[in-house]
């Protein structure tokens, strides 16, 4: 009964939203829009359990004083003190958690995003090491379209660009085109089989 | 101006009716365009079929050919009124017919996608009947999935954690579920060999999702005692706050092995560079196709796609999910006949690509 349960509520709503797709009536759309309300409340119970987590787990590790169990204290106190600047204080324009958020946060997700530059050079560097035909292959397709798309791939031949650019747009896009159509296969299958209750893994098994 | 109206004596094909495949409060209007450049475009009147009335309701440019009245109410009857527009005064007042809204109750311009997802479930049902009657399925091998058995013997091995990041979905990205459902056979071998494993969310949804199937696949193995709290984490929203914390994760507890399966963006390389740096086995797989490069750059085994979509039937080799591949594979070798048909047709000069379109 604990697994049937699931299964009949994921069966009704799933065939639901399949209908509602197929019905462009108000009672249909009203109906998407509840689920969709319905789902925001769900989040929010989850972002309790989510905050509960992550609270329980760092205040183990400040307990038991673990390595590294300052960074723990860290992030507990910035949760916190970016909960109450928030509720207290308001997060209008001029508050002081937009001021956090653009003068900190914000820097410091471009500062992580920055460091891909970095982290990009070494993988190339371990990627074009042509050691097999494939990475060979993977060399020569890079050196042709970064000349390519430079200027001075103009002066080594006029056609160099033309060559980096059909490149990209025929074997690169029909590569990636026979990918997106297996992934938006595989998604449909994923989701009929969760419907029909075919797949059972989200719940832990047939057993 | 004397010339504009010998040629014109009123709008062409002013027609008014009812938009087609909406819920209704709509009336799309088409008419053929006046060609005179000095026309500043098309006044829009409405009457109601009770009143004297004409009302101006709105006004289309000089290149338009249609507009949307969205201001109007279900089963009132309606008459349009359109008049050409030109500096201020207006000419050709043609009237349309008697038109009235009403919702629909079937998308006709979703028909194809419907023929589509019953044609795929007839598939799968047929290959379903033909493994319950005994019939063996080919998969052909994947290396990527072939490896968790080692990826996780390994970590038992090394005495070290699995990390099992399922990517910066939400759980309504189908990427997201079929990670969920590769986790519950992770997290079952991680039962079996006891070895410690690290579940890091985005999204607290995720969070509780992933935290069931972790539970639930420990219990299933009985050893719902080595199971604890710790093992699935929620981390944060943020894209860049989320990379930074597997990063810190990955340098701190140093997992032998780490999994990263699901949807990817901008953050997949860092994370998977730091992973390569510590010398963990690594096991991505996304549908991500701009991320996939770096995935099989930095990773030991990646599985492209629509790979993802298939660990599972492939990790359990149950015979109902073996047959959706089969399914899957059926509908994909259609879908490729169908497109190679419309293009050899192209070639002939007849163009049949509208019955792919979708409104």
């Amino acid at each position: 009964m604990k697994k049937k349960i699931p299964l009949i509520l994921c069966l009704i709503i799933g065939v639901s939203m399949v209908c509602q797709y197929f019905i462009p009536h108000p009672v249909s759309t009203q109906f998407n829009s509840t689920i969709n309300k319905w789902v925001v409340v769900l989040s929010a119970f989850a972002l309790v359990l989510g905050i509960g987590n992550l609270t329980s787990h760092h205040i183990t590790i400040i307990k038991r004083k673990k390595s590294d169990w300052i960074y723990s204290l860290v992030t507990l106190i910035s949760m916190l003190g970016m909960a109450v600047t928030g509720l207290f204080f308001g997060i209008d324009e001029k508050s002081l958690y937009q001021k956090i958020f653009l003068n900190i946060l914000t820097p410091l997700g471009a500062t992580m995003f920055a460091l891909l530059a970095y982290y990009m050079t070494s993988a190339a560097y371990r990627a074009f090491r042509a050691r097999s035909l494939e990475a060979g292959l993977l060399l020569g397709a890079a050196f042709v379209v970064m000349i390519g798309f430079m200027p001075i791939g103009h002066f080594i031949h006029p056609y160099f660009p033309n060559f980096a650019e059909w490149l990209m747009r025929i074997p690169n896009m029909a590569s990636q085109r026979g990918i997106l159509l297996g992934v938006a296969f595989g998604a449909v299958a994923t989701a009929l089989k969760i419907i029909l209750g075919i797949e059972r893994s989200w719940l832990g098994g047939k057993d | 101006m004397w010339l504009f109206f010998i040629f014109y004596a009123s709008i062409d094909n002013f027609v008014a009716r009812d938009r087609p495949n909406d819920g209704g409060k709509c009336i799309y209007l088409s008419w053929k365009s006046i060609e005179d450049s000095l026309i500043d475009g098309y006044a829009i009147f409405r009457c109601s079929i009770n009143d004297s009335e004409f009302q101006k309701i709105g006004f289309a440019g000089r290149f338009s050919t249609d507009f949307e009245d969205n201001t109007v109410q279900d089963s009132i009857k309606y008459i349009y009124q359109i008049a050409v527009q030109k500096k201020d005064s207006l000419h050709l007042h043609t009237i349309s017919n008697i038109v009235q809204s009403s919702p629909q109750f079937f998308h006709k311009g979703r028909i194809n996608i419907l023929f589509a997802i019953i044609l795929f479930t007839l598939f799968l049902i047929y290959f379903m009947s033909q493994t319950r009657k005994g019939a063996r399925l080919f998969i052909r091998k994947i290396a990527g999935l072939d490896a968790v058995e080692e990826a996780v013997g390994r970590a038992t091995e090394m005495g070290k954690p699995i990390l099992y990041v399922p990517g910066l979905g939400d759980i309504d990205f189908p990427s997201v579920i079929a990670s969920m459902n590769i986790l519950g056979e992770i997290a079952k071998k991680s039962a079996v060999y006891e070895s410690p494993l690290i579940v890091v969310n985005c999204y607290p949804v995720v969070y509780t999702v992933a935290r069931e199937v972790v539970k639930q696949a420990f219990t299933g193995q009985g050893k719902i005692d080595k199971f604890k709290d710790d093992y699935v984490r929620y981390l944060t929203e943020s894209q860049f706050g989320y990379a930074a914390a597997i990063n810190g994760i990955i340098l701190r507890e140093k997992p032998a092995t780490n999994f990263f399966i699901g949807p990817f963006f901008a953050e997949s390389l860092l994370m998977a560079e730091t992973g390569n740096q510590v010398g963990a086995i690594q096991i991505a797989g996304t549908d991500q196709v701009l991320q996939l490069p770096f995935f099989v750059t930095a990773c030991d085994y990646t599985l492209l796609g629509e790979e993802v979509y298939a660990a599972s039937a492939y990790l359990t080799k149950e015979p109902v999910l073996v047959a959706s591949l089969k399914a899957q594979d059926t509908g994909k070798f259609l879908t490729l006949l169908i497109l190679v048909v419309l293009t050899v047709l192209a070639f002939l000069k007849i163009n049949l690509s509208s019955i792919l379109k979708v409104q």
